[in-house]
């Protein structure tokens, strides 16, 4: 169940350039890419690899595919290679690179950025030290043997070349073959210089002064401002009158577009044009436009979860993911069983920065500016939008003003460019808030039904889980969805996390497509996909089991972490299995000292996970602290513990901001967030309705890492998924009441607090 | 045609007198510092100081700003970098940074007239301001940061008197 092969970026990797020739190829686009930190460089004297070039000066500038959006990615990327090239971090240059076919696949998601570049980056690091090394001893008259590299220069005991001089001097070896490429020395952990230890990140100054550029911030001259009139269903609407008489009185109206789409990105569409966006969002307030519907305009949350239902009570339903021999079996011979239902509502991305896009036509290019995650996925939507190549297309990445997810799907992009192409002018299409969550691509509500069966001693002798919800990669990424045991696709980003690393006896897994779902709305990757819900029954599941066999949940979950068969973990990303998931959570539950006593009405609960995807498992582990109210419901969190080891942490302090983020994300869709789809649409358009945590609702918060030399993984998105299922045992815990929906609301409390 | 000043430049807005400030700023006067977030002044983002007072930008009327003395995000540092652009580097407050412009003004409005906030305070005074990457820990952090150095508090008061 592999999709590592669609993830790697592309073998030529290596492809060697030095010299001008490289220049002209690597660096037109560069010069002025979007987000550019760092000193200027001139033009590049050596470029060993794609990855990055070195300046007369010495100056390294690392060319970086992934986009930026809070999680310091560039400066992560650039310590990478930098430590392996030895260079001098205050000469090194981040550029976050326009898109390109020789960049291979670009996307930022799935916190795939570092586990996916380490390798390459470091080879390519090591390819250019090697290089200088053996230009610099030829400068200093001595044995190769005889010189190190540090801090960007080659050093022969005392005597010293900079690498500014010796590309100066000219004469560096042309490149690598693969086989050379793949036999360079990458330097053991202990010799690391850069990866690792404290440092700041370069992106966050230009965030604090307000030059940071954004999306919402690219300009063109004489372009033309628009705001969307968003129709009445994501994907069915029609546009049957347009109506502009109240908008023609609205200063600055520049009249407005129905929207012919190639690609039926956005059907139903209709854009108001402004001079300013103030014009443009006026006249859509005063446009009157009627659509004809699809039959989805009256879908509502009930129709959702009874299609979910359904299809998981259908047993040749679906896609088998995990399908071991034997489970009905062990279910007909079980001494007892548990079988319980988990949903979660929807649950929107919400970003900060609306979303947006410029576009026009320059130079026989089309060029879309705006913050994007899969820049290869939405080229070839645009291409057939506009009706032209991709290679006539170029997007240029901008700082995101929050992804989580929604912006790996650049459906908004598409408008931008079709209004352009119609008009013949740049167009800058934003959306208001309300605008963009009705356009959301939001996170599918799901239902899951898990079975577990015990043997003697409560032993887990079978576990059957069944998750049904809107699968995003179904509706824009169907050639990622790898097979299941019975030949029938399946979206990975919507059931990752049931395929767990506990020893259940014998599992099975099967993931359900919600066809009324993937047609009523566009459901969406949201930050943790899968397992921000499989996780929740998972781990739900696995503390019920504990108590309902009478049993520690702490000792219950390590028996199972036995690290046995395919739980034994593989080298390099897995190594050491479920072991190490174990020590995770031994290590939480001891801080948080788990079998203490807590006061009445306080309770502690344990969830951990292995992250996104067995290929790349970050091993986390939670205890929440939890203060319920037995008349009103209301839970408080108070506190948050985390232990995570994903292997070598590139930027301590970068790693320790996404924990901390992902765990309040977590707590946010556990207690604060979750939406109501009724009628075809999400119902709570802006804040006030919809409500993700403020400063007030922060509980303490303990993160640690395990200090490891282990392949680096993965860390935006794991912590998420541990933090809803510690609270819901935590409530449990407190008073005995099991809540299996997710966000957990007061009435939902009280009526489990009325059933035990 | 309402006439006012920004960052210490006399201004004057060419739109409708009720046009939000913040489309003001943002797409006449070029200062895309300051964030459009919610468009119903719940979320901070669009924070700017009039008077020294934090406002949210976005729900301002243009023609409510007649005569007065604006300061954004980019005249926050009028003379140098402003004690608590210093201290949100020193904590590694921003991830994304979206709503950062927004945060920062709020800070600095609450030292201005509270130098040395309780948590509370902060709270109170932070919790209208939305952090989608949920960067709060940090936030918190950098106004303590802001706020702890006798040094740093006599800056902001010289600061604001500047802008």
């Amino acid at each position: 169940m592999s999709t590592q092969g669609l993830r790697s970026p592309d073998r030529r990797r290596f492809l060697i350039a030095a010299g001008a020739a490289g220049a002209a190829f690597g660096f037109a686009a560069a010069a002025d890419a979007a987000v550019s930190l760092g000193p200027f460089a001139g033009t590049p004297a050596f470029e060993p690899t794609l990855w990055y070039a070195i300046d007369a000066r010495g100056v390294v500038t690392v060319n970086v595919v992934r986009a930026e959006m809070g999680q310091h990615v560039g400066t992560a990327l650039a310590r990478i290679v930098a430590d392996e090239l030895e260079a001098d971090w205050d000469k090194v240059r981040i550029v976050h690179v326009d898109t390109d076919p020789k960049w291979g696949l670009m996307v930022t998601g799935g916190s795939w950025s570092v586990w996916q570049s380490y390798p390459m980056l470091s080879q390519a690091g090591a390819a250019g030290r090697i290089a200088l090394i053996e230009a610099g001893a030829k400068i200093l008259g001595v044995p190769v043997s005889s010189c190190i590299a540090r801090k960007g220069a080659v050093f022969a005991g005392k005597r010293s070349v900079s690498y500014g001089d010796i590309l100066a001097a000219g004469g560096l070896r042309g490149g690598f073959t693969d086989k050379e490429l793949a036999a360079l020395p990458i330097k053991p952990a202990a010799d690391r210089r850069l990866i690792g230890g404290e440092f700041q990140a370069r992106d966050i100054p230009a965030k604090t002064d307000g030059s940071a550029v954004f999306g919402l911030d690219a300009k063109m001259a004489g372009m033309v401002y628009a705001r969307p009139v968003i129709p009445p269903t994501r994907n069915e609407s029609k546009v049957v009158s347009v109506d502009e008489s109240g908008a023609r009185g609205v200063p600055g109206y520049r009249g407005h577009l129905v929207l012919d789409d190639p690609s039926g990105t956005v059907p139903g569409w209709v854009v108001a044009l402004g001079d300013s966006f103030i014009a443009a969002d006026r006249a859509v307030r005063a446009l009157k436009v009627t659509w004809e519907n699809g039959p989805t305009a009256k879908v509502s949350d009930a129709d959702l979860e009874a299609r979910g239902r359904a299809l998981i009570n259908d047993a040749a339903a679906g896609s088998l993911v995990v399908n071991d021999p034997g489970v009905d079996a062990a279910f007909s011979g079980a001494k007892s069983r548990l079988e319980a239902e988990y949903t979660t509502d929807a649950a929107l991305h919400f970003q900060m920065e609306p979303l947006n896009a410029l576009a026009f036509e320059r130079n026989g290019i089309f060029e879309i500016h705006t913050g994007n995650q899969w820049q290869s996925l939405i080229l070839p939507t645009l291409a057939k939008a506009l009706g032209r190549p991709e290679t006539g297309i170029v997007m240029k990445t901008y700082l995101l003003g929050g992804g989580f997810g929604r912006r790996l799907n650049g459906d908004y992009a598409v408008p931008a460019a079709l209004a352009s192409k119609a008009l013949g002018k740049p167009v800058k299409l934003v959306f208001t808030r309300e605008d963009d969550t009705l356009f959301d691509s939001f996170r599918s509500p799901s239902v899951q039904r898990v079975r577990m069966a015990f043997g003697e001693g409560g032993r887990v002798t079978a576990m059957d889980h069944a998750a049904a919800a809107g699968w995003p990669t179904e509706v824009m990424a169907p050639f990622f969805m790898p097979k299941g045991a019975n030949d029938r696709p399946y979206d990975p980003f919507a059931i990752n996390g049931a395929n767990h690393w506990y020893n259940v006896g014998t599992h099975r897994v099967r993931a359900l497509s919600n066809d009324l779902a993937n047609r009523a709305f566009r459901p969406g990757w949201l930050r943790s996909v899968g397992p921000g819900w499989t996780n929740w029954a998972v781990e739900s599941a696995m503390d019920e089991a504990a108590h309902a066999t009478g049993q520690d949940p702490l000792a219950f979950r390590l028996k199972m972490l036995d690290g046995a068969g395919r739980n034994a973990g593989i080298a390099p990303s897995s190594v050491g299995g479920a072991k190490r998931q174990a020590a995770v959570l031994s290590r939480v539950a001891k801080a948080a000292g788990w079998g203490g006593k807590l006061p009445a009405g306080v309770g502690l609960g344990l969830a951990t996970s292995f992250g996104q995807d067995r290929d790349m498992p970050t091993w986390t582990a939670c205890a929440a602290r939890v203060r319920v109210d037995r008349k009103t419901g209301e839970v408080r969190v108070e506190k948050l513990q985390l232990v995570v080891d994903a292997g070598a942490i590139i930027h301590p302090d970068g790693a320790l901001a996404q924990v901390e983020g992902a765990a309040l994300w977590g707590l946010s869709l556990a207690l604060h967030e979750g939406a109501t789809f009724r009628d075809g649409r999400i119902q709570e358009t802006n804040l006030g309705a919809y409500t993700p945590l403020r400063m007030s609702d922060i509980p303490d918060l303990e993160i640690e890492f395990v200090d490891s030399d282990h392949a680096p993984v993965g860390l935006g998105e794991p912590a998420t998924t541990v933090v809803g299922p510690a609270i819901g045992n935590a409530i449990f815990n407190a008073v005995g009441a099991r809540v299996r929906r997710l966000p957990i609301r007061p009435e939902a409390v009280l009526a489990a607090l009325k059933s035990t | 045609m309402a006439k006012f000043r920004v960052n210490g430049r006399q201004v004057e807005a060419s739109g409708p007198e009720d046009s939000p400030l913040l489309w003001v700023l943002r797409d006449e006067l070029g200062l895309t510092g300051t964030k459009f977030g919610c468009g119903v002044g719940q979320c901070g983002a669009c924070t700017v100081h009039v008077g020294g007072q934090a406002v949210r930008s976005c729900l301002t009327p243009v023609s409510a700003v007649e005569g007065l003395e604006i300061t954004t995000i980019e005249g926050l540092g009028a003379g140098g970098v402003h004690p608590v652009q210093a201290a949100w580097v020193e904590a590694q407050a921003p991830q994304c940074g979206y709503c950062q412009s927004g945060q920062i003004m709020q800070a600095a409005a609450l030292l201005s007239a509270n130098p040395n906030p309780s948590d509370a305070e902060i709270e109170v005074a932070m919790n209208g301001n939305l952090c989608r990457c949920m960067a709060y820990v940090r936030i918190r952090k950098a106004v303590k940061l802001a706020a702890a150095k006798p040094r740093r508090k006599a800056a902001v008061r010289a600061a604001e008197v500047r802008s």
